[in-house]
């Protein structure tokens, strides 16, 4: 299984991959970024704040817009990726790896069930 | 289906991201805005804007017919080739158009918005009844625009030697017919740049000379960043025909002399005036974020006089932080921007931010 394929989409364009130490990745799809166009300034979550799903926990700025990034699922964060603030460039260079927005403590990992399979995401958006 | 122009093949080739542009498929960005914006601030690149419309007026009234039409004055063309910024008014005083007029050996040529093409055409040719003029729409014609520091020393490396010569000694708003292409030092990005009208048959084969020279094509996006770092306004944002040349910057291209020439919006705006003598008239300022974060059209303006609006809001690649166009009431000193719910210092100063590759936005002191 390549790496790409252990990542769960929303029909909102984020991604979330579960880690080894049961904590999870957010991020936003390739998609995403290439719609966006460059993005110039990203506002984080706080450490430690707690997100239910679904809930507006990031700002994507990009020359051609604002984008409002809603959490794919509950928990509090455990770690953002300051590195974006003043590089916000790496989110449209490296979506899936260094372009990360932040880490969350799941509060229900049975939330990843109900989101999309690379595959299916593909199918929908490209 | 959408128009398209000459050269959306080459478009195309160039890996272009094509939107939707007033019922135009057009160049948005070929890969990154920001690169884009800087490509043309440090060298050259070159837009196709090839959808905006040309119109040639000519007969015995022409210069008549644009002195009572437009409310900058072409009587100030006094040699063939020299080019004016000017507005096209309601009899209100509110801004129809924004549009360039250039001189020609026979008659003027008005560049118009591609957006408000079928309401101008439909006002000129209206209000020239009156007038023994000829009103010609060129869509055959392709317009590139060539701008940034190296662009004359690109663009005239691929003319002809006699065409060339022609095009380095223009001084600026000043432009030359070499055969049936019109050549202009004028443009939209507040670099140095030309404006070049030709036959569209022609436009593919010289795109093609300058990408071999190494100018860049550059999108859309990247035009609108540009010329709001240059504080250059935009039809349909930063005024329209509610909005009077007065509040929205544009003085500069009303021509109250002689008292004697009427022209369409004159009455108005002479009380509009008034009023704006009286501190009673808004006016256009460019607002500078310091803080992380993206100034956008539409967002609230508070300042120490009242209320106001962003009219063209983005990230400044030159600057590296937003910059925005506000109408906010006369005599401002102090603003602040509702992002998001919250309210966000900003400097407020002249429009303009960027001129030939540097810093010009000086902020009012407080």
């Amino acid at each position: 299984m390549s790496e790409i394929e252990k990542f769960k989409f929303t029909r909102s364009h984020e991604w979330v991959c579960l880690n080894e130490d049961g904590s999870a990745t957010v991020g936003i799809s390739d998609f995403a970024q290439s719609a966006l166009g460059d993005i110039v300034f990203v506002e984080l979550p706080a450490l430690d704040a707690a997100l239910q799903a679904n809930e507006v926990v990031a700002v994507v700025e990009s020359v051609k817009a604002a984008s409002e990034i809603y959490s794919p699922v509950s928990g509090t964060v455990s770690a953002v990726n300051e590195g974006l603030v003043d590089s916000p460039e790496t989110l449209n260079e490296e979506p899936y790896t260094s372009g990360w927005l932040y880490k969350i403590t799941l509060a229900d990992p049975s939330e990843l069930d109900a989101l999309l399979s690379h595959s299916d995401y593909q199918d929908l958006y490209q | 289906m959408n128009k398209r122009t000459a050269l959306y093949q080459q478009h195309l080739e160039s890996n272009a991201k094509i939107v939707d542009f007033s019922g135009w498929d057009m160049p948005i960005h070929y890969g990154s805005q920001l690169a884009e914006h800087r490509q043309v601030r440090e060298e050259c690149g070159v837009f196709d804007v090839s959808h905006m419309t040309v119109v040639d007026v000519d007969g015995v009234e022409a210069e008549s017919f644009l002195r009572y039409l437009l409310c900058n004055d072409v009587a100030k063309l006094d040699q063939p080739g020299k080019a004016l910024y000017s507005g096209m008014l309601t009899y209100d005083g509110g801004v129809i158009d924004d549009l360039i007029v250039y001189a020609m050996q026979d008659g003027f040529r008005l560049v118009v918005n591609c957006g408000t093409r079928e309401k101008d055409l439909e006002w000129i040719n209206k209000q020239a009844r009156d007038f023994e003029v000829w009103v010609l729409e060129r869509p055959e014609l392709a317009i590139l625009a060539i701008h940034g520091p190296s662009s004359i020393d690109k663009v005239c490396s691929v003319l002809e030697q006699a065409d060339a010569e022609a095009v380095r000694a223009l001084p600026n708003f000043k432009g030359v017919m070499c055969g049936d292409w019109f050549i202009a030092r004028t443009g939209y990005t507040g670099e140095k740049g030309l404006e070049l009208i030709f036959p569209q048959e022609l436009a593919a084969a010289f795109w093609e000379k300058l990408l071999a020279v190494g100018v860049k094509p550059i999108g859309l996006g990247a035009r609108d960043t540009l010329r709001l770092e240059a504080g250059m306004n935009l039809y349909g944002q930063d005024m329209d025909e509610s909005v009077s040349p007065l509040a929205a910057n544009m003085e500069f291209a009303v021509s109250w002399e002689p008292q004697t020439r009427d022209f369409i919006g004159r009455e108005a705006l002479t009380s509009l005036k008034q009023r704006q003598l009286s501190g009673d008239l808004p006016v256009l300022v460019g607002l500078v974020l310091e803080e992380r974060g993206v100034l956008r059209h539409d967002q609230r303006v508070v300042t120490d006089k009242g209320e106001g609006v962003i009219t063209s809001g983005s990230f400044s690649p030159t600057l590296n932080m937003s910059v925005a166009l506000a109408r906010v009431p006369a005599g401002s000193n102090s603003a602040q921007v509702e992002i998001r719910g919250k309210l966000v210092d900003v400097l407020i100063g002249k429009p303009g931010f960027v001129r030939f590759g540097k810093k010009v936005f000086q902020p009012l002191a407080q």
